[in-house]
């Protein structure tokens, strides 16, 4: 009994639950996708759902295709958020921390309802669904993503960095650039990783916008799950997270004071 | 002048974000089938929402559905998130670490994968997918922000207080429930908001995990919907009615967050 209080007590072993839910619910999938990816029905090694993959030109162009909208749709995120998280941070422009909430707040609402509603409106409007509503969609889907994070890196910036380059005679444009976008580096690298995982890998999303013209590898895994071909969706998702695991290395070392920040309320 | 184009401009990105919004706030008050079309002002909608009229459509069944997912994976997780969080706090060297390596994986990967990962999990392990494997799949990606969010809060607390509790004669139990609980609150709330709302708006991973057995919440009952061709018309005013609850709801806990901050600084 007393050995049992003093296993209890102990409070670093409070994260066993979580550490064996984590290993059942978040280890055990993980090594599951590569299992269904890489062994034959039956045992045995197999390279041959991820060969499958590089000789489906279907696949392999949307998933060219996906690339490409993922990466306009980071690049007008960052043109078109970073000038607002950077009004916002600016006591010149903007006094209330609320303003903020405002801006991010349309992200709690079910986003495919969202979705739904500006294709709706592109319809209304009589605007033909395409590659631009796409990338519109897409851009109003994931823009407070773009903008928490570096509104977040801006507003802790100490401005005595700003005054001290203005003192020394930089005018307003080289401040800017020298001083000011530098140190927000990480909630640029942070925004950019917010805004093309989930872009990358929409599904659903892009056939609403586009009336089916236009689809994504997330909706290439879903059909072949769907389809019960789980070995050779296993083996795309694997191709997905190692785009994934690419991109997060990239800017791994300034995500995680963001998320520590304490998320997005 | 400056500030004027600063307006214009915030103004035209806030029109651009909030233009659907509005959108179905003001179409959710015509009857027309057609999302986009006005055939005369009424509120027929919002009363067909009330009067029980849609008890068939299975659109209250997927709203009573999705907020009992929400609540039930937003206390659990806020549950084992909050202890993990403890016990991490508490531990060093290889255990820590794989602990937060896995506790990160279900934040960085995208809800397709974790949706995938998870349906494969079930299928393996021989589950039948319903009501209790969208519940677990919600706790799995919902923990991890509660861990993040009470992290902080035991870096601000004083770690010799539970100390003290047992000393006194506390059980382990006790000085958690009387002493570190109360001081990690805030972080447990907001742990418990952002899991709920994340529960609430999930598509991808309810998508895959929740078989065949005809469970619907929200999103995928948006999602077959439309997929049917034409979205019940009643979704526009409960989401008309959900936006304005959660622009309340935000705009109070916000605006006593900077009050309170306000009132620290004053203190200082």
């Amino acid at each position: 009994m007393a050995r049992i209080q003093n296993i209890i007590g102990k409070r670093s072993n409070w994260s066993f639950p979580y550490a064996v839910f984590l290993i059942l619910f978040v280890a055990l999938p993980m090594v599951l996708i590569m299992g269904y990816a890489f062994v034959k029905e039956g045992g045995g090694f197999t390279f041959s759902n991820i060969t499958r993959f590089f000789t489906d030109s279907d696949a392999l162009s949307t998933f060219a295709v996906s690339i490409e909208i993922a990466l306009e749709t980071t690049a007008i995120c960052l043109l078109l958020g970073y000038p607002v998280a950077w009004l916002l941070a600016n006591s010149k422009f903007n006094k209330s921390s609320i303003t903020i909430v405002i801006f991010i707040l349309p992200m709690w609402i079910n986003a495919l309802m969202r979705t739904l509603a500006t294709a709706d409106l592109f319809n209304m409007l009589g605007i033909t669904l395409g590659k631009g509503t796409l990338l519109f969609g897409m851009v109003y889907d994931y823009l407070p993503f773009m903008i928490y994070p570096i509104y977040n890196v801006l507003r802790r910036m100490d401005p005595s960095y700003a005054e001290a380059a203005q003192d020394l005679g930089a005018k307003p444009a080289k401040v800017f650039t020298s001083v000011t976008l530098p140190l927000s580096l990480p909630g640029i690298t942070s925004g950019i990783m917010m805004v093309f995982m989930p872009t990358v890998s929409t599904f659903a999303i892009s056939e609403f916008l586009t009336n089916n013209k236009i689809k994504l590898f997330g909706t290439i895994i879903q059909e072949n799950i769907n389809s019960s071909m789980w070995s050779y969706g296993a083996a795309l998702s694997f191709i997905m997270l190692i785009i994934i695991g690419l991109t997060s290395l990239l800017t791994s070392s300034s995500e995680e004071d963001n998320v520590a920040e304490g998320g997005l309320i | 002048m400056k500030k004027l184009f600063a307006r214009l401009y915030l103004g035209l990105i806030l029109l651009m974000l909030y233009a659907p919004l509005i959108f179905i706030a003001v179409s959710s008050f015509t009857e027309s089938r057609v999302l986009g079309n006005w055939t005369g002002f009424s509120t027929k909608l919002y009363s067909n929402l009330f009067s029980g009229e849609m008890s068939n459509s299975g659109l209250m069944s997927a709203v009573n559905n999705t907020l009992l997912i929400a609540l039930i994976a937003a206390l659990v997780s806020t549950l084992l998130g909050t202890l993990a969080a403890i016990g991490i706090f508490h531990s060093r060297g290889r255990r820590k670490n794989v602990v937060m390596f896995l506790n990160n994986i279900p934040m960085v990967n995208p809800d397709v994968i974790t949706g995938v990962s998870l349906f494969l999990l079930f299928v393996f392990l021989g589950v039948t997918q319903g009501y209790v494997s969208v519940v677990l799949a919600h706790i799995t990606f919902c923990t991890p922000y509660v861990v993040l969010n009470v992290l902080p809060k035991l870096h601000q607390m004083n770690p010799k207080t539970y100390e003290a509790a047992l000393d006194l004669g506390a059980t382990p139990g006790q000085a958690l429930r009387k002493v570190l609980i109360p001081q990690l609150m805030p972080g447990m709330v907001t742990g418990f908001i952002l899991a709920f709302t994340m529960s609430l708006d999930d598509f991808a991973v309810t998508f895959f995990t929740r078989g065949t057995v005809g469970l619907e919440t929200l999103s995928t009952f948006i999602y077959t919907d439309a997929r049917k061709g034409g979205l019940t018309p009643e979704l526009r005013p409960l989401m008309t009615i959900i936006f304005i609850v959660v622009f309340a709801l935000l705009l109070i806990f916000n605006i006593r967050q900077e009050r309170a901050a306000k009132k620290k600084a004053l203190l200082k």
